[in-house]
């Protein structure tokens, strides 16, 4: 299931790319307007935790020119011995709207146990002054319910190949979704740091932490369904790109 | 007997005839083939077989015919770098011609109509990177104003183990690819031992409001350096007999490398720029930028060795040979001197990302080049600035969009904020070395190793004074920008791709200005036409094809506008080109008004 979607997604990608391409030819010369793909997965990692392990990703592709583009965005869960926890999807068209930042706006589709979700996004990324990575969208789900989420990472450099990176998440939901378990106010949080090492700029392994807390009503339904609150865990993983 | 006479007049005079016109054929192959410079297998692209090319030797007033054939499989050109010629020989492909298919040839043809050292290199892709380049010698049709016992091609290059796409698309997927000189936490705390907490951490936030590095220097690494093909430890020789004058034509071949020029224990006297002779000036070191030539005579009276040492200017390596009165010398080669960093003054006020950018419309006619430590910021606290005393003497009736920054909404100005952490002890020392052609307080100003004299720009003086010398027509004002972060450059904002072309009128003198926002140096080519680099000396202000720009400075070129057609105008590091610095320029005839009635 999960693959299928993610094939879907990539076609979608492949043919908005196509559909790019038919850019004039007039400086063949230069490389100055070209498409570039970079994928990047930002984690892949087992986390350590109370009961079953879990295996955690975050990746995106992005297929652009400097000023606009596509990005594919995927991340989810998925416990040891299945099943997958959440998985989220999201296809953004992206345009650079200042030196350092994008504007993202597309669907994002949630396959989770129990109902899924499409959701409307609008959103930023890029880097933020002081060096923070951030990443912040607003959702608003087809069943009238908005969220707004913002991450944040940034690099402490211990040597050039050795990076320490705190990195943090919060979500806040404007109205309830009981559904899937999403209670209106500040409803999760998740703060990690990850100890990396570069072996080249493309590929690093990583030890960290990681701690989850969901708030407010998201608790209370979690609680009711008999889901721990606050998670903490020990993760090992690697992250790329190419 | 009288025909064979008359028979022998008209073959003598027809044997003349091309000594008037001298006539020299060239035949060039471009191909690929493994070398070993670093003591690593790699494939290089050759000419000649040799890497780099063969050095092509003219004569002032000869019609030359070079035959350049493509063995390669993907399209190939070259360009004969600083040489007056008409454009479809320029070898610009799009511009100049198609360029040359594989299996084909060109032939190129035209008249040498200039002395010096200049040289070649391939406008395709990024072959210049891999081997097509080679250097060209021009023989003076008069005699020089300078005698010499011998003379070498001192070429640097710089040299990767990875191909110019490997490196185009790693900069463009991750700016800092090759920055592995970053601050770590480690500096951090030196910094805060050197000069407390405040001041470290004040430091770190102004970098990281604008998201810059004070360590980007050079934008690639990884480079080996090297000296007419050489790797340093192959330690290319040049030899000498004691008391020779030696005239060494320095060009540097490299794509993205400047390097700090000298030979410790000996002066230099430079002789030559760009091809053109200036008058001669006695330094201990100079610095060369992407593309330009530097001629020195240098006259050893000892019978030893020297090391002839080009560092990168970012002090990642070195290019060296030795001038040895004997095979298989050499000479101590000194420690690599400290990477430079930069400071807040190589920030020009248009690179601090901090600042919202559409607030500042009325900045547009701001005189960057008076604002060397942006200390008309009408909101700082200018007690703070201890450091800024050029500041005092600054115009600012010259600037007339000022009035329309006290309107500016400082708040938004994040990245002010961060310009009372500047470092204002730095920024002292850097103006007390005043080195003219950098920012004052730049961190990127070259001294002397020994102390000595380093070469700046003002020191050269054209030989003769240029005859068709008068005040420019006309001013461009051209802004080099670029997006550090997404490794995208351009000229006013603008990449190639988006661009239109500058026109240009046959006959006119257009004034170039050049403003430098970028944090980087950009060592500005313009094909087919000579820039006359304006460092105020007038009529003896040099001719150039390269003129380096320093970060957040202001340099300003006339152009006498006397060569048709379309020619190419960029940024000669290789990948600020590909990533959109240059401009097409289009020469016209000057359309003469007839009168209305």
């Amino acid at each position: 299931m999960t693959a299928k979607k993610t094939a879907c997604a990539s076609a979608l990608l492949l043919g908005a790319t196509l559909a790019l391409s038919v850019s004039p030819l007039a400086s063949a010369e230069m490389k100055d307007d070209a498409i570039m793909t970079k994928f990047m997965l930002d984690r892949f990692e087992v986390r350590h935790q109370d009961g079953d392990d879990l295996l955690s990703w975050e990746a995106q592709i992005n297929t652009r020119t400097d000023y606009q583009g596509l990005a594919f965005k995927t991340s989810g869960e998925r416990l040891r011995n299945g099943p997958t926890e959440s998985a989220e999807y999201q296809l953004l068209y992206q345009r650079l709207v200042s030196e350092f930042f994008d504007a993202q706006f597309g669907i994002r589709y949630d396959n989770q146990p129990g109902p899924s979700r499409t959701y409307a996004v609008a959103g930023l990324q890029g880097l933020a002054p002081y060096w923070f990575e951030v990443d912040a969208n607003l959702f608003l789900s087809d069943q009238g319910d908005a969220s707004a989420r913002i991450e944040a990472e940034y690099d402490l450099l211990l040597t050039q190949r050795l990076v320490l990176q705190p990195a943090a998440e919060i979500t806040v939901a404007f109205s309830d979704d009981e559904e899937i378990g999403v209670g209106s106010g500040l409803s999760k949080a998740e703060i990690g740091v990850r100890l990396r090492y570069e072996i080249s700029r493309k590929l690093a392994p990583y030890v960290g932490i990681n701690w989850e807390k969901s708030f407010g009503d998201t608790a209370d339904f979690a609680r009711a369904e008999g889901e721990d609150t606050e998670v903490g865990s020990v993760v090992i993983g690697v992250s790329a790109w190419f | 007997m009288r025909f064979s006479m008359i028979q022998g007049l008209i073959l003598a005079i027809a044997s003349l005839g091309p000594i008037g016109a001298m006539a020299g054929s060239y035949d060039l192959v471009i191909d690929e083939q493994i070398v070993n410079i670093t003591g690593k297998d790699k494939k290089a692209m050759t000419i000649n077989g040799q890497f780099p090319g063969p050095t092509l030797h003219f004569r002032e007033g000869e019609d030359v015919t070079i035959n350049v054939t493509n063995r390669l499989d993907v399209d190939s050109s070259l360009h004969w770098h600083g040489l007056l010629l008409p454009y479809q020989m320029d070898g610009v492909p799009g511009l100049s011609f198609d360029g040359i298919k594989p299996g084909e040839t060109f032939s190129y043809q035209f008249p040498v109509k200039q002395s010096g050292t200049y040289w070649y290199h391939s406008h395709s892709g990024f072959q210049e990177q891999e081997g097509v380049f080679g250097p060209i010698v021009i023989e003076a049709a008069k005699r020089e104003p300078f005698k010499v016992d011998r003379e070498y091609v001192v070429m640097l290059s710089d040299w990767s183990d990875e191909t110019g796409e490997q490196i185009f698309s790693n900069l463009k997927a991750q700016s800092d690819y090759y920055n592995y000189s970053q601050q770590t936490v480690g500096d951090f705390f030196d910094d805060v031992k050197a000069s407390g907490w405040g001041a470290a951490f004040k430091d770190r936030l102004s970098w990281g409001s604008m998201r810059m590095m004070p360590t980007d220097i050079a934008d690639v690494s990884g480079y080996s350096f090297l000296m007419n093909g050489k790797a340093p430890q192959s330690n290319w020789t040049a030899l000498f007999e004691k008391g020779e004058r030696i005239r060494l034509r320095f060009i540097n071949g490299s794509a993205m490398s400047y390097f700090d020029v000298r030979i410790p224990g000996l002066e230099m006297t430079l002789v030559q720029s760009d091809g053109n002779n200036v008058q001669p000036v006695t330094v201990d070191e100079f610095r060369i930028a992407v593309a330009e030539t530097y001629d020195v005579i240098v006259r050893p009276r000892e019978d030893k060795a020297f090391t002839i040492l080009a560092e990168s200017v970012a002090r990642t390596g070195y290019a060296r040979g030795t001038l040895a009165p004997r095979e298989g010398m050499a000479a101590e080669v000194p420690e690599l001197r400290e990477r430079p960093l930069l400071t807040m003054s190589d920030m020009s006020m248009a690179s601090m990302g901090g600042m919202d950018h559409s607030n500042m419309a009325g900045m547009e006619g701001m005189d960057h080049s008076n604002m060397a430590g942006m200390a008309d910021m009408k909101g700082m606290d200018h007690s703070n600035m201890a450091g800024m005393a050029d500041m005092k003497g600054m115009d600012h009736s010259k600037m007339p969009g000022m009035e329309n920054m006290e309107g500016m909404d400082h708040s938004k100005m994040a990245g002010m904020a961060g310009m009372e952490g500047m470092d204002h002890s730095k920024m002292m020392m850097g103006a007390s070395s005043a080195n003219s052609d950098y920012a004052p307080g730049s961190g990127l100003a070259p001294e002397a190793a020994n102390g000595g004299k380093f070469l700046v720009y003002a020191d050269l003086k054209a030989q003769v004074p240029f005859a068709n010398y008068r005040e420019p027509d006309r001013e461009i004002e051209l802004r080099l920008t670029g997006n550090m972060e997404r490794y995208f450059w351009s000229i006013n904002g603008i990449k190639y791709s988006d661009a239109e072309p500058v026109h240009l009128k046959l006959g006119e003198r257009v004034r170039i200005k050049f403003i430098n926002d970028t944090m980087m140096m950009h060592p500005m080519h313009l094909h087919g036409m000579w820039m006359q680099l304006d460092k105020g000396n007038g009529r003896f202000n040099p001719l150039k094809h390269t003129v380096n720009v320093a970060p957040n400075t202001t340099l300003t070129v006339d152009v006498p506008v006397d060569a048709l057609g379309q020619w190419a105008f960029h940024c000669h590091l290789m990948y600020h080109m590909a990533a959109g610095m240059f401009r097409k320029v289009i020469v016209e005839e000057a359309v003469v008004e007839t009168a209305a009635q």
